[in-house]
């Protein structure tokens, strides 16, 4: 089950914040349970004794939570590595606590086999800042007529497990079903990037309502998504496969999916960290940094995705990371690229939203946005509790720091960041990936 | 006035200003002589993204007739081809060190983009489906010459029926924002299909049948309907169309003597209005043509002759 | 951006009137007077006031030729905001009406304006005229010639000279839009 070759094999080669040191004492911890404990590392495992010769690392006042794993990231390599490669994304991704991403397979080529998903992991595995899983692609080319060779890529060294054509809905119900009967033998998930494109054509970009109309922007209503998520559920159930309902953005959408759950239907969900933070008040200047697909929505969305993944409804964050170069954005709103970065203030974003609001505990924090992604994705390393014989795999917080964020500030080679000049947590102290530093304040 | 992005954010002083100085330009239009030193040294440069023969002619003349130096930058797929960002295209523009930017595009906001970047006035010939300020205030100047010259008064009270594609109309929201603050009250007439979202929250009435509006009517401004709309499912068939929401030759008698037809076009003769209606003499969509070079010679002069 | 249209203030506490209305109403009876022995006749003339105060004044040298020669002697107005030298350098100005009560072409053109000063006005409407037609002559009759011209320019008729020092503003009133008829001088230039 699990795939040691994605542990930091031999350490003292790999180009992130490396050490020689293989031994770690983190004192004074707060674990997510509240207790606080110190922490012994040795050879990339938590032990139970005090190794020899370790550095010491002081966590009092911090909070120590197993490294984040991220269900949804793009990177642009291989394509348009001037907007992010491998490394740069997984080096934003280890300075936001991330310990772990899924590269979204729209990427050019698409990952769309066994080769180029293997392709990704060997480049994450050689930048060495955080562990990097490859998602297939549901079809060939994301072209939405032809299944991608979803087992190869399976059995591949990648080990591919989620499949998704994200940035397209696969539309076709009957390509979909067959898709879900091909993945379950190997218990892989399809996660639906849900857009009817008859609702929501690739002209929409805007949330249908007032200031749509006001401001002439294309709709993208909320039905869009639900009736693909209606449909996505149903064929899940039909064929007793998985789903994992990527970006949900709406009341309606949620609706859904808590009467899939409570029919027993085998569907997770998550929430970006813009759509719990940001609202299509944005949009009213054409800032196309705001552009996003799906696109932001009113607060009484806000609120029901706020409510869901409280609830569990939904089941976790996943950051939608979209590193766009200049030369995408600088179009009329209509034509530029849509997404935005996510990783380096996701944790940031969720604290403000859920923590700071008294919606998640610190355990509850975990849970969405490491545990349950590593179990949605069968990462086996990852998401694991902070014990004995677990992963050395973990990332220190500070809750109270705050700063104002700075786009520059930053490790992606993209500067499209929704949050630039906000006042918001700023909490990674230390990202620590299977016994190896991967980031520190 | 620095720019002119749209009529929102046009403050009503302005508004009236530039009404006010276009119907001085529209007896220089009848001039033999049409040529006048204002805008000497300036240099207007017309940026259609989409094509307009009829936009971009008028703003030509315009800023000829004021002597301004005008020239026509077809940009229609140019920057997407070459790689180049809308930013680009403009950057480029404004570092000749043009002074006014006349821009259609058809990206919504894409002009209040450009004002962000640019050095030059920017002037929105049509962005997206968000607004053609100069295209209302024109229809504005038609009607106000329409009814001065048979004495009806003003705006003030006037019942503008707007009839069509009001969804993907660039001109429907800017005469919603115009209208009312001179005095107009306006009614959107449209099938649900083509009804703007939100459009409730409008300073207009909203109703979906055409013979209930039309009794009352002042003014009657159809909208065109393009023929590729029904693919999206937005109406049936033009038969469909024309009988429920076009103004054909049997709706004319409906109109009470003083109504009067606009159309900014281009027309769809036979779908959203007929020839007997486009073509009688209550029609003012010519005068709604010559009333579009004097607002603009207008518009150009206050931007550019301070 | 809204122009206000300028209106003189001729109630300033350090304001000289230097004209009252029988002042300016004999002066403007002479230059009719004046105007007709140098056109020879009223036949051909068609009097054009500039924007703004020249305009009642053309009207009341027009009605005081046509009076003593039996006849209808056509005025007209002559805007000339768009054809001034400082139209740039300026906040922006209204743009008044031009009116003519018939075609130009060959006939005696007489200009009126209350004030001659740099001459820059005389010369705008000069170009203006230009764009309008053909005149066989132009005349130009003013109420006051204060002196400090910036150009080769001189009035035909002149209904005062007045001295004045370069920072001094003449101010005319006029009964048609002001409510009485008077010319003063103020000491500082208010800003135009």
């Amino acid at each position: 089950m699990t795939s040691p070759r994605f542990l930091s094999s031999p350490a003292t080669k790999e180009p992130g914040v490396s050490t020689d040191t293989s031994a770690f004492v983190i004192t004074g911890a707060q674990l997510p349970d509240g207790t606080r404990t110190d922490l012994f590392i040795s050879d990339g495992v938590l032990v139970g004794e005090r190794p020899d010769n370790a550095e010491a690392i002081d966590a009092d006042g911090l909070i120590a939570l197993p490294g984040l794993v991220d269900l949804h990231t793009h990177l642009r390599e291989p394509g348009r590595e001037d907007a992010e490669t491998v490394a740069s994304g997984s080096l934003a991704a280890a300075r936001g606590g991330f310990t772990c991403i899924h590269a979204m397979a729209n990427t050019t080529p698409v990952t769309d086999t066994a080769e180029n998903a293997e392709h990704i992991a060997d480049l994450g595995r050689e930048a060495g800042h955080a562990q990097v899983v490859p998602i297939g692609a549901i079809t060939k080319g994301l072209g939405g007529k032809e299944l991608a060779e979803l087992g190869l890529m399976h059995q591949s060294r990648a080990g591919v497990r989620v499949f998704s054509d994200d940035g397209n809905c696969v539309m076709d119900p009957g390509l979909m079903r067959r898709a879900f009967e091909w993945v379950r033998p190997f218990d892989g998930v399809l996660a639906q990037h849900a857009q009817d494109s008859g609702l929501a054509g690739p002209g929409a970009c805007c949330h249908e309502g007032e200031l749509s109309g006001r401001l002439g922007l294309a709709g993208w209503p909320p039905v869009a998504e639900s009736v693909i998520i209606a449909r996505d559920v149903q064929l899940a159930e039909a064929t007793g496969s998985r789903l994992h309902v990527c970006h949900v953005t709406s009341a309606e959408g949620v609706d859904v999916i808590r009467w899939a759950k409570a029919r027993g239907i085998n569907v997770t969900a998550e929430a970006t960290p813009h759509h719990l933070y940001l609202t299509t008040a944005e949009v009213v200047g054409y800032d196309t940094l705001y552009k996003v697909n799906p696109p932001l929505r009113t607060d009484e969305h806000v609120e029901a995705i706020r409510a869901a993944l409280a609830d569990g409804t939904i089941d976790i964050v996943g950051t939608d990371h979209a590193p766009h170069a200049p030369q995408d954005k600088d179009h009329a709103f209509a034509d530029a690229r849509p997404g935005m970065l996510g990783l380096e203030q996701a944790l940031a974003v969720v604290m403000e939203t859920m923590v700071h609001t008294g919606r998640l505990d610190w355990a509850g924090v975990v849970d969405r946005m490491s545990a349950a992604p590593a179990r949605i994705g069968r990462v086996a390393e990852q998401g694991r509790p902070l014990a004995v014989g677990e992963p050395a795999t973990l990332v220190l917080v500070d809750p109270a720091r705050r700063a104002t964020v700075d786009r520059d500030d930053s490790a992606s080679l993209s500067r499209n960041n929704p949050y630039h000049g906000r006042d918001l947590p700023d909490p990674v102290e230390l990202t620590m990936w299977a016994g190896r530093i991967t980031h520190r304040r | 006035m620095r720019d002119l992005l749209g009529i929102e954010g046009m403050a009503l002083d302005d508004i009236r200003s530039v009404l006010a100085t276009a119907e001085e330009m529209h007896e220089i239009q009848q001039r033999p002589i049409k040529k006048l030193p204002a805008l000497r040294g300036r240099t207007v440069v017309n940026l259609f993204f989409e094509d307009s023969t009829r936009t971009r002619s008028s703003f030509e003349l315009a800023a000829k007739w004021l002597s301004a130096d005008a020239i026509n930058v077809a940009a229609k797929g140019s920057s997407a081809s070459k790689g180049e960002s809308m930013r680009d295209t403009l950057m480029t523009l404004d570092s000749m060190g043009v002074d006014a930017i006349v821009m259609r595009h058809g990206g919504s906001g894409s002009v209040a983009q450009a004002a962000g970047w640019v050095k030059a006035a920017m002037i929105n010939a049509g962005d997206g489906t968000h607004e053609h300020p100069t295209q209302a205030l024109l229809d504005a100047h038609a009607m106000l010459r329409h009814f001065r010259a048979h004495n009806l008064g003003d705006l003030q009270g006037k019942e503008v029926v707007i009839v069509g594609d009001l969804l993907h109309s660039r001109v429907v929201r800017s005469n919603c924002l115009l209208l009312p603050q001179l005095g107009a009250h306006v009614t959107l007439v449209a099938p649900p299909t083509l009804m703007p979202p939100g459009v409730g929250t409008w300073n207009v009435e909203v109703n979906h049948d055409l013979d209930s509006a039309l009794p009352s009517a002042d003014v009657v401004m159809m909208l065109r309907v393009q023929r590729e709309r029904m693919l999206g499912g937005f109406f049936p068939s033009e038969r469909e169309y024309t009988i429920r929401y076009g103004l054909t030759a049997q709706r004319l008698t409906k109109l009470s003597p003083h109504a009067v037809i606009a159309h900014p076009g281009p027309l769809n003769r036979g779908l959203e209005i007929s020839s007997a209606a486009a073509d009688s003499a209550r029609s003012i969509v010519l005068d709604q043509v010559s009333a579009g070079v004097a607002v603009r010679m207008s518009v150009l002069y206050h931007l550019l002759a301070a | 951006m809204s122009p206000d249209r300028v209106t003189p203030d001729t109630g300033g506490g350090d304001a000289k009137s230097v004209m009252n209305a029988a002042e300016i109403a004999r002066t403007t009876t002479r230059m009719s007077h004046e105007l007709l022995e140098l056109a020879g006749g009223a036949e051909d003339l068609v009097i054009l006031g500039i924007l703004t105060r020249g305009v009642p004044l053309a009207r009341r040298i027009a009605k005081a030729v046509g009076d003593a020669e039996g006849i209808v002697v056509p005025s007209g107005e002559l805007d000339i905001t768009m054809y001034r030298d400082d139209l740039r350098s300026q906040p922006l100005r209204p743009v008044g009406r031009t009116v003519l009560p018939g075609p130009i072409n060959d006939k005696v053109v007489v200009l009126v304006d209350d004030v001659l000063f740099s001459g820059r006005t005389v010369q705008a409407a000069l170009i203006a005229l230009a764009d309008l037609g053909r005149p066989a002559k132009i005349l130009l009759v003013v109420l006051v010639d204060r002196g400090h011209r910036d150009m080769p320019i001189q009035a035909h008729i002149v209904g005062r000279h007045l001295p004045t020092a370069r920072s001094e503003s003449v101010r005319v009133a006029m009964a048609e839009m002001d409510g009485h008829d008077e010319v003063t001088i103020e000491p500082d230039e208010a800003t135009l």
